[in-house]
C-alpha cells in the first residue's frame, strides 16, 4: 500500500505535500517567461504575454508582440504591439488588460486584444517616467499605482471612475524602495514601502515610520513583502532569512520564521492551504521552494459566483454554453437568458459586414419581447459603433417611449426625440427634450416644431413665464395669439415703477385687444388708462395715495375726504351704474360720519336701492336717530324689518298688523321682550287671533 | 420647511404640521446628524443666517429656484461660502436644473429627492398635498404631477395589493390610470398575486363637477373648512373661538371623539347634539358625587383625565359653533344659501344674478362673488352676453382691472363663459365630443379643451334627479339621501355619478351622462384578481379626485357607504373649497 504514499514528501513535520500536474498547458512558448511581461487574471483568467519587449535593438523582426492565452495556454488572440514602452501588464476584475506605458499611458484592452480605450496617470508620470507599477483589486474595483522616476507614488483606486491621487513624499528617499505593496484598509488605499531597514505607510495625507510588532530587533533590511488576496495579511522577508508574518495593519503577529537562504526571492505570496484552510507563505527562489505558516484562522476566499461565471463565458463569446448553463440551471430569465441575448446583440451590432437592416432583423427575431431586454441599451452601442441608422432601427423595436429619448438626444435627432418624450407621458422628459431643442435649433425652427406639438408648447411657455418672459412674448406674436399678447402686457404693467410705463404697457395691451375683437377687454384697458391718469391728477392735487386703487376705492376715497365733486365726476366719467353709486356713496358717507351730507344724499332723487340701506347703514354705525328718520321711507314690503331695526316695535307691529302678514308678526313679537313690550305684543297677539279666525 | 409662497396659488401646505410629520423622516435626519439650527420658510426675503450650509425643502417649482439661485447668487457676490442641498419633493424636474444652470449656480448646489407622494390625514383620507395641482392641470394643461398621481397609485396598489374594478371619468383621470398601468407592466411589481385589500378604485377629475364645489359648505367639517380653513388636517381656531387670547391649533381627525360624532352632520343639528353631549359630560362629573374613597381613587386615575379632554374639546368646538353662527345665521347668509339654492335648482336666475350684482357692488367679498358668478355661469351653460359684460364690469370696477386676467383664466377652465351668441348649443356638443373621442386628440394637451367645455349642468341634473323632489321638510337629522349635506337641495354630482356607476358596476346605462360630461369615462376590470363578492375587499372603494375634493363630498359619500355598507377611502390631491379654487385662479399683481 506504500505507492499511495510514494509521492507525498514531509514538510514540516504535521504537513505532507505531493506534486501532480493538472493539465498540460496547450502553449508552445520558445521564449524563456523570464524574458516576457507575465500577467495572469485571477480566478484562473487569462494570460497575457508580452515577448520581446525590452527592445536592445529595433530591428521589426523583433517587434514586441501582445499574446493572450487561457488558463491552459490556448491562443486567444495576439497583435504586434506598436504603441509605447511597456512597464507593467494587469487584469481588471472583468477581464480587461490593463497595458501600463513608461509614460504613464495605461491602454486598455479586452481579451480579444481589442482596444478599448486609454487613460493618463497624470502629468507627474508623464514627466519623471513609470519605474515601478501595480495592479490592484479593491471593493472599488480595479486600481492602479505607479512609482515614478522621482520616486513618488501616484494611484488610481478605481480606473472606471478615475481619480488620480499623488501620495505624499517619503522623506530623505533618493533611490527606489527595495520592495513596495498596495493596501487597502478601512476602504482607503495605502502604500507600504520599506527602504533598508525602515518601513514607511503612505496614506493620503502623511508618510509615517512603522514598526510590525514582535519584529526582531537584528531582523535586518527588508527585501522583500507579501500582501494576501484580500488585504488582511502581510508577509516580510528581510537579508537576514527572517520572515514575519502578521496582520496587515501591523497590529498582530501571526509567527515568525528564519530560513537558511538569505537571498531575495523571485517570488514569495500567501496561499490557502487545502482542507486545513490555514493561510500560508509560499516562498519560491530558483530552485527552492518553501511554504511557512500555522495559523489555525480560518479565511473564507468568495467564491466564483455563477453571475461571474456566466460574465466570462459571455467575454469569451461562447453564448450558446451560457445559455444552455441558464437553462440547466433554471436561471429566472432577466438573470440568465435576457441577459446573455443582450450581450450577444450588443456584439453582433459591431459586425460591420452586415447591413442594418439584417442586423436589425437578426436581433429582434432572436430577442424578440424577452423580458429584461433593453433595446435602447442595444441601440447605444450600436451608435458608439458609428451605426447610427442601425441603432434608430433597434430603437424601434423599444416598447418604452422614454427609454428612447436619451440616446435619440445623444444622436441629434431631436424632433423624433420630443415625439417619444410626449408620448412617454413623461412630463420631465418632455421638458428635458424641449430645453435640449431650444439650444441646437435656431429660434425660428425651434418655435415652429413647438408649434406642432401642444404638450410641448404648452411646457415651455411655463418655463419661459418664470425665466424668459420676452420669449413668451415671442411665442405668443408668432401665432398672433393678440389675446394672450395682451394679457402678458397687462401682467408687465404691473411690473413697471412709473406710471408713464405703466400707461405704455396698457397701451400695448389695450392694441392687442383691439387686434383680438376683445371689446370688452379694450374698454377695460381704455377704462384702467384712464384712471391711471386721473389718479396721478388726485395724488398730487391731494398729496395722498390714490395709485392701485380700484375704481370703487378711489370713488370712495374721495367721498370719505369730502371730495365730492371729483367724486360726482368720475361717477359720470366712468359710468359707474347708480344702484353703485349709491351703495358706495351712502357706506362712504356714513363712515365719514356726514349724517347731513347722507340725509342731503337720501333727498337728491328717488333712491335706486330703497331707503333700507340708508336704516341698516345708520344703525351698523349705532346711530338710531338717524336710522329713524328714513324707516318711514322704506317700501311698505320692508317697513317691518326697517322698524325693528331701529328698535321701532310698535310702528313695526303696525305695520306688519296693516299688511295681516302672520310671519311679520311672529318676527316682531319674537323681538318682544316681557318687561318693556307687553302692550305691543298683546297688539300683536290680538291681531294674530283675528287673523287666525277667519 | 419651506415651500414657495406665490400669492396667485393657493395656500402652501402647514408649514408646523408638515414639519411634525416629517420629524421621524427627514427633519429628525437632519437636525440629529447635521445639527440643524433653524428652520425657514421660502418666502419673498432672502432668510438671513449665519449658518454655513443651507438646505432647502422645495416643490419643483421654477420660481423657487430663482429664489433659491439669487440667495447662492448674492452669496458669492458677497464673497461668502456656503453648502446649499436642495431636495425635491416628491421629485426633481429636469426644468428646475435647468433655470440653476441658467443662473449659474448648478455647480454650487446638490439636490436630492424626497419622494413624499401620500400623507394620510385621517383614517379615510390620503392627501398628496399637492394644491397647485389644480392650478397646474386645469388651467396652465401642466402634465407633470400625473406621474406623481400615477407613482401615489403604485405606492398604494403595492401596500393593498391589486384593484379589481377600475372606473374612471375625465381625461386627466385616464391618463393617470394608464401611466399607472404602464409603470406596474414596466416594474412587475410583487403586489400582484395578492390578496386584494381595494375592490374598486374610481378616479374623477375636478372639471367633471364644479358645481359641487362652487356651493357654500353646510356639514359641520365643511363649514370649519370654509370659515377657519383645515390645513393638513389641522385648524388653528383664534381666540373668538378659544375665548382666551391665544390661538388653539386642533387635529380634527377621527381621533378626536367629540369631532368624530359631528364632522359629517349638517350644521343645524350640530348645536344640539354639543348641548346633548355637554350635559351627558356634566352627568359623568357628577357622579362623583356618593363616591367613596376607592370609586373615586379610581374615577381620577382612569375616566378623568379623558373626560376633561373631552371637555376641552367640547369647549371648543362650541366656541367654533358660535362663532360659525355669527358669521352665518346673518341675513346676508340666509340670503346666499338661498341664491344658491335658486341657481341649482335653476328658478329665479334674474332674481339671483341681481343679488350677485348687488353683492359685487357692495364690495362683500371678492372671493364669494367670483364664486356666485361662476355657479351662476356654470349652472345656466355661461352667462348670456349682456350680464357676462356687466357683470365683469362691475366685478373691475370693485376689486381693479387685474382682474381680466382672473377673468380670462376662469374662461380658459370654463367656470365662468359666455354663451356663445348664434351657436346652438348641440353644435357646440359635437364639435367638442368630436374632438375628445378622437384618439389622437386625446393626446394633445388640453388647452383647448376647456374653451370649447359646456358644462350641461342642467342636462345632468335632470338625467340623474340631482334636485330632490321637496315633499314636505327635508328632515336633516336623518337624512334620506345624500343631499342633506347640502340641506336637501341638492346631491352633489361627483358623488352621484360614482354611486350610479358601482351600482351599475359600469357606464352602462349612463351613456347620456357621459356624452354631456364630454366622456372619457373607462372601466377595466384586472383579470388577474379573482372576483371574489364574498371578499371584504369589494366593499371597499378607493375614490380618486385629481385637483382636489371638499368635505361636503366626502360626508356625502360617507353616509353613502353607511348605507350601502362599504366604505370609501379617499384619495385626493389636495382638500379644497369654493374659497381655495377661486384663490387658484386669481392672477394677482406680481
Amino acid at each position: 500500500m506504500d505507492c499511495y504514499t510514494a509521492n507525498w514528501n514531509p514538510l514540516g513535520e504535521e504537513a505532507f505535500y505531493r506534486r501532480f500536474e493538472l493539465y498540460t498547458m496547450e502553449w508552445s512558448l520558445k521564449e524563456d517567461l523570464r524574458d516576457c511581461l507575465v500577467a495572469a487574471a485571477p480566478y484562473g483568467g487569462p494570460i497575457a504575454l508580452m515577448k520581446n519587449n525590452v527592445r536592445k535593438e529595433k530591428s521589426p523582426s523583433t517587434r514586441p508582440l501582445l499574446e493572450i492565452y487561457s488558463a491552459s495556454g490556448l491562443l486567444l488572440a495576439s497583435i504586434p504591439w506598436k504603441s509605447g514602452q511597456l512597464v507593467q501588464l494587469g487584469w481588471t476584475a472583468s477581464e480587461d488588460l490593463l497595458c501600463i506605458q513608461d509614460d504613464g499611458t495605461v491602454l486598455i484592452y479586452n481579451l480579444f486584444c481589442e482596444f478599448k480605450r486609454h487613460f493618463s496617470m497624470g502629468n507627474e508620470v508623464l514627466q519623471n517616467h513609470v519605474l515601478e507599477a501595480k495592479v490592484f483589486h479593491t471593493e472599488y474595483g480595479t486600481g492602479v499605482a505607479i512609482l515614478t522616476g522621482a520616486h513618488r507614488f501616484s494611484l488610481a483606486t478605481n480606473i472606471d471612475d478615475l481619480k488620480l491621487r499623488r501620495m505624499p513624499e517619503v522623506p530623505g528617499l533618493q533611490k527606489p524602495p527595495s520592495c513596495w505593496a498596495v493596501l487597502s484598509q478601512d476602504r482607503v488605499t495605502i502604500v507600504l514601502l520599506a527602504v533598508g531597514q525602515e518601513l514607511y505607510l503612505l496614506d493620503n495625507t502623511s508618510c509615517s515610520v512603522v514598526t510590525p510588532p514582535g519584529m526582531s530587533p537584528s531582523a535586518g533590511a527588508y527585501l522583500h513583502m507579501a500582501v494576501s488576496f484580500n488585504y488582511r495579511c502581510l508577509a516580510l522577508f528581510t537579508d537576514t532569512g527572517y520572515i514575519w508574518m502578521g496582520l496587515a495593519t501591523l497590529k498582530e503577529k501571526f509567527c515568525e520564521f528564519t530560513s537558511s537562504v538569505r537571498s531575495p526571492p523571485k517570488q514569495m505570496v500567501w496561499c490557502l492551504r487545502p482542507r486545513s484552510r490555514q493561510r500560508a507563505v509560499v516562498v519560491a527562489w530558483d530552485r527552492q521552494l518553501m511554504v511557512v505558516g500555522n495559523s489555525t484562522e480560518c479565511i473564507q476566499y468568495k467564491r466564483l459566483t455563477i453571475e461571474v461565471l456566466l460574465d466570462r463565458l459571455v467575454l469569451r463569446r461562447l453564448y450558446p454554453l451560457a445559455i444552455r448553463i441558464c437553462e440547466y440551471l433554471r436561471l429566472s430569465e432577466i438573470q440568465g437568458v435576457s441577459r446573455i441575448l443582450a450581450h450577444w446583440a450588443c456584439y453582433k451590432v459591431q459586425q460591420k459586414d452586415k447591413s442594418d437592416e439584417e442586423v436589425a432583423h437578426a436581433i429582434n427575431q432572436k430577442l424578440g419581447d424577452t423580458p429584461g431586454i433593453s433595446y435602447s441599451e442595444i441601440a447605444a452601442r450600436a451608435y458608439d459603433c458609428g451605426r447610427t441608422e442601425l441603432a434608430i432601427k433597434l430603437l424601434e423595436y423599444e416598447p418604452r417611449s422614454g427609454e428612447q429619448v436619451p440616446l435619440l438626444l445623444k444622436m441629434k435627432r431631436s424632433k423624433l426625440a420630443l415625439g417619444k418624450a410626449i408620448e412617454s407621458g413623461d412630463t420631465d422628459l418632455v421638458y428635458t427634450v424641449v430645453l435640449h431643442l431650444k439650444n441646437e435649433l435656431n429660434r425660428g425652427t425651434f418655435f415652429m416644431t413647438l408649434q406642432n406639438q401642444p404638450v410641448a408648447l404648452s411646457l415651455y411657455r411655463q418655463f419661459c413665464k418664470h425665466q424668459e418672459r420676452e420669449t413668451l412674448k415671442d411665442l405668443y406674436n408668432q401665432d398672433d395669439n393678440h389675446q394672450e399678447l395682451g394679457n402678458f402686457h397687462v401682467h408687465s404693467s404691473y411690473s413697471e415703477k412709473r406710471i408713464e410705463g405703466r400707461v405704455g404697457a396698457l397701451q400695448n395691451a389695450l392694441d392687442e385687444y383691439y387686434k383680438a375683437k376683445n371689446e370688452f377687454a379694450a374698454k377695460a384697458t381704455e377704462d384702467q388708462i384712464k384712471l391711471l391718469r386721473l389718479q396721478r391728477h388726485l395724488q398730487e392735487d391731494f398729496d395722498k395715495p390714490y395709485l392701485d386703487l380700484s375704481l370703487h376705492d378711489t370713488v370712495s376715497n374721495l367721498i370719505l375726504d369730502g371730495h365730492h365733486k371729483r367724486a360726482e365726476q368720475l361717477y359720470r366719467e366712468f359710468k359707474i351704474p347708480d344702484k353703485r353709486y349709491w351703495w358706495l356713496k351712502i357706506s362712504a358717507l356714513a363712515n365719514r360720519g356726514d349724517w347731513e351730507e347722507l340725509e342731503k344724499f337720501s333727498k337728491s332723487k328717488k333712491s335706486p336701492i330703497g331707503y333700507l340701506p340708508f336704516v341698516e347703514i345708520s344703525v351698523k354705525h349705532h346711530n338710531r336717530y338717524e336710522a329713524k328718520k328714513y324707516a318711514p321711507r322704506v317700501t311698505p314690503e320692508q317697513r317691518v324689518k326697517a322698524f325693528v331695526l331701529v328698535g321701532d316695535l310698535d310702528q313695526a307691529a303696525d305695520a306688519a298688523i296693516e299688511h295681516k302678514n302672520e310671519t311679520e308678526m311672529n318676527f316682531v313679537l319674537s323681538k318682544c321682550t316681557a318687561s318693556t313690550d307687553a302692550a305691543v305684543a298683546e297688539k300683536l297677539n290680538r291681531a294674530r287671533a283675528q287673523l287666525l279666525k277667519k | 420647511m419651506a415651500f414657495a409662497g406665490r400669492r396667485d396659488v393657493p395656500e402652501p401646505p402647514d408649514f408646523g404640521i408638515l414639519k411634525r410629520l416629517a420629524r421621524d423622516q427627514l427633519i429628525y435626519l437632519l437636525e440629529q446628524q447635521h445639527e440643524v439650527d433653524k428652520l425657514y420658510k421660502v418666502d419673498s426675503r432672502p432668510a438671513l443666517s449665519t449658518s454655513d450650509q443651507f438646505c432647502f425643502l422645495v416643490r419643483p417649482r421654477i420660481k423657487t429656484m430663482r429664489y433659491i439661485a439669487d440667495i447662492v447668487n448674492a452669496d458669492k457676490m458677497s464673497g461668502r461660502s456656503r453648502k446649499y442641498k436642495i431636495i425635491f419633493s416628491p421629485q426633481k424636474f429636469y426644468a428646475c436644473e435647468m433655470v440653476l444652470e441658467e443662473e449659474g449656480v448648478f455647480g454650487d448646489v446638490t439636490c436630492d429627492e424626497w419622494s413624499f407622494y401620500l400623507l394620510p390625514l385621517d383614517e379615510d383620507i390620503i392627501s398628496m398635498e399637492l394644491p397647485e395641482f389644480f392650478r397646474d392641470y386645469f388651467l396652465e394643461g401642466d402634465h407633470r404631477w400625473i406621474n406623481s398621481v400615477a407613482r401615489a397609485l403604485q405606492l398604494l396598489n403595492s401596500l393593498y395589493g391589486p384593484f379589481g374594478k377600475a372606473y374612471g371619468i375625465g381625461r386627466c383621470a385616464k391618463m393617470s390610470y394608464e401611466l399607472w398601468r404602464d409603470l406596474e407592466e414596466e416594474s412587475e411589481s410583487d403586489g400582484q398575486g395578492r390578496k386584494p385589500e381595494i375592490g374598486n378604485i374610481f378616479l374623477m377629475d375636478r372639471d367633471m363637477d364644479y358645481v359641487t364645489a362652487l356651493c357654500s359648505q353646510v356639514v359641520y367639517e365643511g363649514l370649519v373648512d370654509d370659515t377657519f380653513r383645515i390645513k393638513c388636517g389641522s385648524v388653528d381656531f383664534g381666540p373668538d373661538v378659544t375665548s382666551s387670547d391665544k390661538s388653539i391649533k386642533v387635529l380634527l381627525n377621527a381621533q378626536d371623539k367629540v369631532f368624530s360624532q359631528i364632522r359629517n352632520e349638517h350644521f343645524s343639528s350640530v348645536f344640539g347634539f354639543l348641548s346633548q353631549k355637554s350635559r351627558n359630560l356634566q352627568a359623568q362629573y357628577d357622579r362623583r358625587r356618593g363616591m367613596d374613597i376607592k370609586q373615586m381613587k379610581n374615577f381620577v386615575s382612569q375616566e378623568l383625565k379623558g373626560l376633561k379632554q373631552e371637555h376641552r374639546l367640547l369647549s371648543l368646538h362650541i366656541g367654533a359653533c358660535e362663532s360659525i353662527m355669527k358669521k352665518k345665521t346673518k341675513q346676508d347668509f340666509q340670503e346666499m344659501i338661498k341664491a344658491e339654492h335658486s341657481l341649482l335648482e335653476g328658478v329665479d336666475v334674474r332674481e339671483s344674478t341681481s343679488f350677485i350684482e348687488e353683492h359685487i357692488d357692495r364690495q362683500v367679498s371678492p372671493i364669494e362673488s367670483l364664486r356666485l358668478m361662476c355657479l351662476l355661469s356654470i349652472t345656466e351653460n355661461g352667462l348670456i352676453p349682456k350680464d357676462y359684460r356687466s357683470l365683469k364690469t362691475q366685478y373691475l370696477q370693485s376689486y381693479g382691472p387685474e382682474h381680466l386676467l382672473t377673468f380670462h383664466n376662469l374662461k380658459r377652465v370654463g367656470l365662468l363663459t359666455e354663451q356663445a351668441a348664434g351657436e346652438t348649443l348641440t353644435a357646440v356638443e359635437s364639435k367638442v365630443s368630436k374632438l375628445v373621442t378622437d384618439r389622437a386628440a386625446g393626446k394633445i394637451t388640453d388647452a383647448f379643451n376647456s374653451l370649447a367645455r359646456k358644462s350641461n349642468f342642467r342636462a345632468i341634473s335632470k338625467k340623474l334627479g340631482l334636485i330632490p323632489r321637496v315633499d314636505g321638510e327635508y328632515d336633516l337629522k336623518m337624512p334620506r339621501d345624500m343631499a342633506y349635506v347640502f340641506s336637501g337641495a341638492y346631491i352633489p354630482l361627483s358623488c352621484k355619478i360614482i354611486e350610479q356607476v358601482l351600482e351599475r358596476r359600469g357606464w352602462l346605462g349612463l351613456e347620456e351622462v357621459v356624452r354631456l360630461l364630454n366622456g372619457n369615462e373607462f372601466s377595466v376590470s384586472d383579470s388577474t384578481v379573482e372576483d371574489n363578492p364574498t371578499w371584504e375587499s369589494q366593499r371597499v372603494i378607493l375614490a380618486v379626485f385629481l385637483g382636489g375634493c371638499t368635505f361636503s363630498e366626502i360626508a356625502a359619500l360617507r353616509f353613502l357607504g353607511k348605507e350601502r355598507g362599504c366604505k370609501f377611502i379617499f384619495l385626493t390631491t389636495a382638500i379644497t373649497n369654493s374659497a381655495r379654487m377661486m384663490e387658484a385662479m386669481i392672477e394677482a399683481k406680481a
